[in-house]
């Protein structure tokens, strides 16, 4: 398998990162040795392999359905680019 | 004390709980340092004067319970501070300020550490030469033209230049060990769940994981005892008791079993390398080790499952970053969704990019099950691998990198190249136990290599222990001259 330029941009379009026409060209090369470096794992048989789906050998513990915090709006709203006292402001998405 | 560079952590906070000196001396000594190594960039944020508000808070109070009591420390700008910026490197974090402490460096705080500011890095800790930084590269205080290594490049580089008695990095894929290899220091990524990472920027969680970098192998151990611990904020940290890995620490390492793996030893890697492997079997055997030569058949597929997995998990991760809630919002844009492209295309850099590209595509409808799920099938048997050595050995000794610092701009131009780098420390993340580096010689340009001790899960100790033993026999010395001062 191999990336052209096409794929390479609709995979930035599902990243939401807009690219630079010029920087297309070697950003598609990257990625393909990249992908073809990785590619190296195809010869490998792991028909009969269980994928790794936690490094951690544990269960997640319960905890009881407690708020443990709250109350700290102007703390989240405190970093935003761009807010009022309630909300955080986005460009308008309804016509 | 005019001698005050040549102190070990260990030291100093004995000089402060002896009070031959205080807090507020010590921070300033430090403070002074950093102002004379701005040539390395190892610094994106100084805090100096909340920094000698808190030693002069310490002196006066003078609690001595502490681990870390009134010792200043600077850490890797991945760790969130509570109302200190915290950028992770990039442009679009450059006017974060956390409104939450890390629970990490929250530890060091309870054991009586002072924040002096935070450490330069890879671009969300992206890159093995910290070049990748939105805030410019930082140097190797070994040599003017070489890359420290990264991601903790600006941890590893202050360490080494004596701009911080001691520091803490993070390490996905190698980005503790890379950099103390590279700069003559000490650096451990402990096992997966024994340090929280409950407010650390994200990189790719599952191989995330915060450690210690020092001058010393004892050190490692009171500043890993200090910063480690169960959290419940952090669902993977581990539920286990404290360990007194400083107390325990014993150079006696008779009748260990230390394993040496053959698919280590790779093509065109430099005889120094090699050489220092040997010196490093040498020692283990005259200190009453046993070694043993073992087997880790799926070494070579580590570095392709990794650049898999941890894309891909870096892709969820940076999907936050949407000029909504907090960092770096683009001006242009006509509706939502073109706002959030450029904020993105305007907020991240290169290789950013590119492994956000990578991870989206391995994750897409249609290469899922080729790419992501494949992956995850081989890291499996790299485990495995693990598993089985670890049934007869005690721990596994091997080289910590392909070769010593490279120059600036050396591997800038290809990406795989600098992945290269991180060949015989990647595994270790995949299979989620702990390794440490320790300096172990010299290069014949008299750069710095490392050796790396790898054990299974939570045996800290056990490593820590036989670098304790190897370190005394190495007696690695470094003398560099402060030329950035």
């Amino acid at each position: 398998m191999s990336i052209d330029k096409n794929q390479v941009k609709k995979v930035a379009k599902l990243s939401r990162i807009s690219l630079d026409d010029s920087k297309l060209e070697s950003l598609s090369k990257d990625l393909d040795s990249i992908l073809n470096f990785v590619e190296q794992l195809n010869k490998l048989d792991t028909k009969k392999t269980e994928p790794l789906t936690s490094i951690v050998d544990k269960t997640l513990e319960p905890r009881s359905d407690k708020i443990n915090d709250g109350k700290i709006k102007d703390q989240i709203l405190k970093n935003s680019p761009d807010k009022n006292e309630e909300f955080f402001i986005v460009p308008k998405v309804i016509e | 004390m005019s001698d005050l560079n040549k102190k070990s952590l260990s030291e100093i906070v004995n000089l402060i709980k002896t009070k031959k000196i205080s807090s507020l001396e010590i921070t300033n000594h430090f403070i002074k340092n950093i102002e004379k190594g701005k040539k390395l960039n190892s610094f994106i944020t100084t805090c100096f004067e909340e920094s000698v508000k808190n030693a002069k808070n310490f002196d006066s109070k003078k609690n001595f319970d502490g681990l870390l009591s009134g010792v200043p420390l600077a850490v890797k700008d991945l760790f969130c501070t509570k109302n200190v910026k915290t950028t992770a490197g990039s442009k679009i974090l450059e006017n974060f300020i956390p409104t939450y402490e890390s629970t990490v460096t929250n530890n060091l705080w309870s054991e009586g550490a002072i924040l002096l500011g935070k450490l330069n890095c890879d671009e969300f800790a992206m890159g093995s030469s910290n070049e990748t930084s939105y805030f410019g590269k930082t140097i190797n205080p070994v040599g003017k033209d070489l890359v420290p290594g990264g991601s903790s490049g600006g941890s590893a580089s202050a360490l080494a230049a004596n701009l911080t008695p001691a520091t803490i990095g993070t390490d996905t894929g190698g980005s503790i060990r890379q950099p103390a290899s590279f700069t003559g220091t000490v650096g451990l990524k402990p096992t997966y769940g024994l340090c929280s990472r409950w407010g650390i920027v994200a990189f790719a969680s599952s191989l995330d994981q915060a450690g210690p970098m020092t001058k010393n192998v004892e050190d490692c151990a009171l500043l890993l005892e200090a910063m480690s611990g169960y959290d419940q904020k952090d669902s993977t940290s581990i539920n286990k008791k404290k360990e007194n890995y400083s107390k325990n620490l014993s150079e006696n390492i008779k009748g260990l079993k230390i394993g040496i793996p053959k698919e280590y030893r790779v093509e065109n890697m430099p005889k120094e390398i090699d050489n220092l492997w040997k010196k490093g079997i040498d020692i283990l055997k005259k200190s009453g080790a046993q070694i043993v030569d073992i087997v880790l058949p799926h070494t070579k597929y580590a570095l392709p499952t990794y650049y898999i997995v941890a894309p891909a998990e870096a892709s969820s991760n940076l999907a936050r970053y949407d000029g909504v809630k907090y960092g770096y919002r683009s001006k242009k844009g006509k509706n939502l969704i073109e706002m959030y492209e450029n904020t993105r295309g305007e907020g991240f850099g290169d290789e950013v990019k590119r492994r956000i590209l990578i991870g989206t595509y391995v994750l897409s409808s249609g290469y899922y099950d080729a790419y992501y799920l494949k992956a995850q099938k081989v890291r499996k048997l790299i485990k495995n691998d693990f598993d089985e050595c670890f049934k007869n050995v005690d721990a596994i000794l091997t080289p910590s990198t392909p070769s010593s610092a490279f120059r600036i701009g050396e591997k800038t131009n290809d990406p795989i190249s600098m992945y290269l780098n991180d060949i015989f420390t990647v595994p270790i993340n995949l299979a989620g136990i702990p390794a440490i580096s320790i300096p172990a010689g010299q290069d014949d340009q008299g750069h710095p290599l490392g050796l790396q001790l790898i054990s299974k899960a939570l045996d800290e100790q056990k490593i820590l222990n036989i670098a304790f033993a190897m370190e005394k026999n190495i007696a690695f010395k470094q003398s560099l001259n402060r030329w950035w001062e």
